[in-house]
Parts: C-alpha cells; structure tokens; sequence
C-alpha cells in the first residue's frame, strides 16, 4: 500500500520524515494518509498545517503519505474517501478519519488523538 | 414480460432512457429523462434499491448501457446476494465490465471535521466507477446517507447541487433514491435537487393485504401517466401494471366465439360472443355460473383454442369431477394441454399480486380464452373500488390481446338482476343467470341482458343441467309470466294432450266432411242418372211424334188421293 499512492510531495514529505526518524532514533509511531485532489487551496492548507502538527507535537516520528485521487482515483475506495481533503490516521490503529483543511488545530489534535501520546 | 408495450408518442425534444422495467416504460411514456437525474423516492422497504437495480442490470443486458451502483447502505456482496433472488447476476455483470458497484460507507464517529472540505473525493470515485465501465446510468442509494454521515449540511447541500448539475455534465441518466419525510417529500429535501423527475413508490397495508404502488410524482417536459399504479416484486424483477394508462385502441374483431352451448348461440344474432369481447355471466348461488363458464371452455377447446380457466373457489380435480356430472369431460383437454387451470384462494396475495400473476401466466400459455371464476370472490383481496380498477385493467390487457374472457360474479340478494359488483359496465356480454322460484321449487333462468355490437334475444329461458350439458328449454309463457320446471312439464303435457284432443277433432270433422261429399256424389249420381232417363224419354216422344207425323200425312196424302183432289 505505501509509496503506490504516494505522490511527488508525499515522497519528500516521507523522506524528511525518515530524516528525522534517523536523527532522533525513534520508530514512527504515526502513519498518516492525507488524500487530496489536485493541489487545491484547501489541500495545500490541509498539508502545510498536517506537518506543522506533527512538527510541533510528534516530531521525528511520524510519516505523512499524500495521495492524490486525481491522480489514483481508484484509492479512494480502500479508506471510504468522500471528503477532500481527508487524513486519515493509519497507525496507531484505531482508524481515524480527519476531514477539511486541518485549520482547526484543537479538533485536529482531538481528532488524531495526539495529545495523551505526547 | 407481461405487459404489452404499446408506445405513447414520444414528445418531441426529450430524449428518454428505456429502463425495461416492465410497465414503468408505458407510464413515462419511454422511459426516464435521458442524461438527466432521476428522484425515487419511498419509505423503507418500498422497493427503491430493488428499482434502481433493475433498471442498471436491464440497461446493461438489454440496452447494452453499462451502469455504475453507488451504495451507501448496503455492501457490494449484501447488495448483489439481495437482488439475486431477483434473477438479477450483478457479479457476473460485474466481471463483464457491465457494472460498477461502489459502497461508501460513512460513520459519523469516526469523523472529526477541521475546517473547510468538499466532496471531491466522491466526485473521484463516481468518475472513476463510470470511467472504468464506460457507464451511461448511474444510481446513487440513498445519498440522504451522506446528511448523517456529515456533520456540516451547508457545505453538502452545495455539493449535492453540485454533483446533480455534474450528473448532467456527464451526461448518465441517474437515479436518485430518497427516503420519504412526513412534511416534505424527502426526508432531506433533495427534490431541491432533482427536479426532472420524480417517481414515488408506496407500500402500504390495507385490511391486512400489502399493496405496493408506484406514481409518477412529476416529470418536467413530459406528458406521464400520474395514477397510482400497483406493482409487485417478484422473482423476475418489477411489474408496474399501467394497463390504463392508454387510451381505447384496441381492435374489435368480428371473429364470433361459440358460447358452448348451441341453443344460447342462437339467441346471439351472430351466433356467438364476438372473440376478445369480456363476457360476464352473473347469478345467485348455484344458478350454474361455472357450467354455463366450463361449456364456453369446453367448446373452445374442442375447436383447438387454448383456454385458461382461473378458479378462486374450487380445485382442479374439483372442477374436472363436477363438471363431469354434467357430462363435460374437461380432463381430455387438460391432458391435452388446451385447458389450464389455476386455482388459488383470493385471499393468498392482494389483488395486484393476482393480476400479476394472471397477466404472467396469460402472457406464458397464451390461450384463446381466459375464465375467471369468480371474480366476485376478489372482493375478498380488496375494495370494491381497487377490485373494479383491477378489472378494469385485466379486461383491457386481454381485449388488447383478442382474448375472449368469460367472468363469472356472484350476486347476492333475490333481485331478479344484481348488478355485477360495478363491472357490468365494463363488460360487452352480460349473462344473467337467476334462480326462479315457483310452486316449491327453484328453476335456473337465463337472460341476455347486454351484448355489445349484436342483436339478441330478449327472452328470459330456461335451461336444465343435464347429464348431457346445459340445456336450454323451450319458452312457455303463462298468464302469470314463464313457465318453469314441473310447471312448464305439466303445461307441456297440457298442449300435448289439446293436440291429441284437436287432432281427434280434426280427423272426426275430415271424415265427416267426407262422407258427405260422398253422399253429395251419390247424388249427383242420381240426378245424373235421372236426367239420362228423361232424355231418353224425350227422345222416345220426338221420335214417336215424327212418327205419327209421318203417318198422319201419308194418311192425308191417301185421302185425297180418294177424294180425288189435287
């Protein structure tokens, strides 16, 4: 599954995840799938404030896929994708689903469950 | 299937998709709008997912338009085990490429919203469906899901318009279900949305019997029929009965159909009913509806026609054994495959399951004749009203189809003629069958009341069942009106002895009469003889007279000659 859907600016976002991982020595704990269509306003806001949480609040161990549905339509059925942007946090299990642009930092970090981890 | 298709003209500018849904193509008059959304809307269980299915699975075999099944309650697997009992192969379709099932599945729980989304992402997924089967109708059941899926309806009352107005882009004929709302006609408002068209679908229960009925809402840019009309849900798929929803064009024909029973022939002026005409024969109990039915079928059959013969009150075996009392030995020609009879109680399925069931088995043994006895008794599955519509539609299914059809109706009450629960009207032939009663003892009379298109007799006549069949009698009319049963024997043996009275009479004046003719020659015998005899004498005294003239003058003559005169 990983890396199939995964497009250019997920990729770099893997790679500076695994940067980090190396430096800091510690196993991703997050994997996160943020699906968009197209590198729409809202899916770049959604981006850039997925990282600036996990920056803040998970930093070195967390891995961000970005999958673009213009791009693998046919990925969207494997999470129920209907919402654009949607995150969808892989592990830790259970499941979650986050969707809109990520604006709002507390419902993210609710939605995520970040902060008993932290 | 069943139903006849007899296409209204299509109106100009609107092209329709056919959705082979048997019947449902009549009531639109071709089908759905063409590219356009569809709204299905019905309460649970009213057949909407069934509907949508069926019009995908038969555009794709029949119309070879593949189709895309967006679900959002059921499972692919849950959806394609529930229309299997249907006769519907999904996944076979669907390994052909023929159908694209999708299931969106949304839980509210495991949603947290941040900040601003739209639906892209099932635009992706409905592209892709439709894309990877090269789609042309698509159903979306129910997307109303999606409102308790999504906590903001703001964002997804934008993007439904959206999806619709995309829909039409595409340019696939949809189908949008809907659950129905007590105020509005959707739970969610989405006729906001869909306004081409909107179909409704009813089950409801009346007096313990499930009907299921299905109405055309609204239809922009369409003429459509907008009654209610009954449908059913069977192994084969949908049955919508829009039998009158067409005008009157059936054809008459002018072939006569024999009655069975040759004496009642003769009181038709063309000998017989007019084939495809609907015949009702009414009476009270036991006034021999069902023989007067069995002689048309057995007539039919020993023409070679097919018959088919609905019983709602007795058994096969049953009718065989009864009607063979009667001397009509009804077996040869269930042996022979011309005679089929079906019996089942009224009260089994409400009435459109009946005319379903009827019209399938019509359409399957395509007889000459259908009988149906008695229809009466379907008052028992339903209203006076929905019983008479029914007819209504039956009748017209098989005058459609030239098939004369013989009903027998029970009436109740001493009146001379019952009306015939409302269908009279309905029906080109009227027997009226009654049981008259006099000096202690009850008679079976027979009377045309009605038969379209022909003259008729109008005498009231009885007839006995026999063991030789129906036998019409001769007519005895009394001072007090028709003669019946001993009272029209012991009239009978009345004339007969003032025959043999009138006889005798006759023969006593003939030989009276020729007597004196005799006595009258004899004298002229006489006379005859009598004036030979004068004759003769007066031929005697010319003769003597000439004589003693001769002599006289020859004395003269001597005289003179002594006198000496000159």
């Amino acid at each position: 599954m990983k890396g199939t859907g995964a497009e250019t600016r997920g990729r770099s976002a893997k790679k500076r995840a695994g940067k980090q991982d190396r430096q800091k020595q510690k196993k991703k704990q997050w994997e996160l799938r943020l699906y968009t269509a197209g590198q729409t306003s809202k899916s770049l806001a959604a981006f850039a404030n997925l990282k600036a949480i996990c920056e803040e609040h998970v930093p070195g161990c967390y891995e961000i896929e970005v999958v673009d549905l213009l791009v693998n339509p046919q990925l969207a059925k494997g999470d129920q994708i209907i919402a654009i942007p949607t995150l969808v946090r892989k592990l830790p299990v259970p499941i979650r689903k986050i969707i809109g642009d990520l604006s709002n930092t507390e419902r993210v970090l609710v939605g995520l469950d970040l902060r008993p981890l932290n | 299937m069943a139903t006849v298709r007899n296409k209204a003209p299509k109106p100009e500018g609107l092209e329709k998709c056919p959705t082979g849904i048997a019947g449902l193509d009549e009531i639109t008059g071709g089908g759905l709008p063409k590219g356009r959304p569809t709204l299905v809307v019905g309460s649970a269980g009213s057949g909407k997912t069934l509907l949508s299915m069926e019009f995908l699975v038969r555009g794709a075999t029949g119309y070879n338009e593949p189709g895309v099944f967006v679900a959002f309650e059921e499972t692919a697997a849950e959806l394609s085990k529930n229309v299997s009992s249907l006769g519907f192969e999904v996944d076979a379709l669907v390994a052909k490429k023929k159908l694209a099932v999708d299931y969106i599945y949304i839980e509210r729980s495991e949603i947290e919203e941040t900040g601003e989304y739209d639906l892209e992402g099932l635009f992706v997924r409905l592209g892709h469906a439709i894309q990877s089967v090269g789609a042309k109708r698509v159903v979306l059941d129910t997307i109303e899901v999606l409102f308790a899926g999504l906590p903001n309806a703001a964002i997804l009352r934008a993007e439904l318009r959206r999806l619709f107005r995309w829909l039409k882009d595409v340019g696939v004929t949809a189908i949008i279900t809907g659950e129905r709302g007590e105020h509005s006609l959707t739970r969610y408002g989405l006729e906001e949305y869909v306004a081409d068209c909107v179909i409704l679908l009813d089950h409801r229960v009346t007096d313990q019997l499930s009907i299921r009925r299905l109405r055309v809402v609204k239809y922009r840019g369409s003429a459509h029929g907008t009654n209610e009309y009954p449908f059913l849900i069977d192994e084969h798929g949908f049955s919508i009965l829009p039998i009158t929803s067409l005008g009157l064009t059936h054809e008459a024909p002018k072939e006569k159909v024999p009655t069975g029973i040759p004496r009642l022939d003769a009181m038709f002026a063309v000998g017989g009913y007019y084939r495809g005409s609907s015949v009702l024969i009414s009476g009270t109990a036991g006034s021999g509806k069902t023989s007067m039915a069995a002689h048309f079928a057995d007539a039919l059959c020993r023409s070679g026609g097919r018959c088919l013969f609905f019983s709602f009150e007795e058994s096969e075996s049953q009718i065989l054994r009864n009607m063979r009392s009667i001397g009509l030995d009804l077996s040869k020609w269930t042996k022979k495959g011309l005679l089929k009879v079906h019996s089942a109680r009224p009260h089994l399925y409400g009435l459109e399951r009946h005319l379903v069931q009827m019209h399938k088995l019509i359409a399957d043994f395509k007889p000459r004749a259908v009988v149906v006895d008695p229809v009466s008794n379907m008052i028992k599955a339903g209203n006076l009203v929905d019983v008479s519509s029914m007819l209504t539609r039956l009748v017209d299914y098989l005058k459609l189809e030239k098939i004369t059809s013989v009903f027998t109706s029970l009436v109740s009450g001493d009146s001379e003629i019952a009306a015939g629960i409302g269908i009279s009207s309905l029906m080109d032939t009227w027997l009226a069958l009654q049981c008259i009663g006099s000096n202690g003892e009850m008679n079976r009379g027979i009377q045309i009341v009605k038969s379209r298109g022909m003259a008729h007799s109008n005498q009231v006549r009885e007839f006995n069942l026999t063991g030789r069949g129906i036998a019409i009698a001769d007519v005895y009319l009394g001072p007090s009106g028709m003669l019946t049963g001993t009272a029209r024997a012991v009239r009978e043996a009345e004339d007969r002895a003032l025959r043999e009275k009138q006889k005798d009479e006759f023969d006593g004046r003939m030989r009276e009469l020729r007597r004196k003719r005799k006595a009258m020659e004899a004298k002229v015998e006489e006379l005859k003889a009598e004036i030979r005899a004068d004759d003769e004498e007066l031929r005697e005294l010319v003769s003597r007279d000439r004589e003693q003239d001769r002599e006289q003058n020859g004395q003269r003559a001597a005289r003179a000659h002594l006198r000496g005169a000159d």
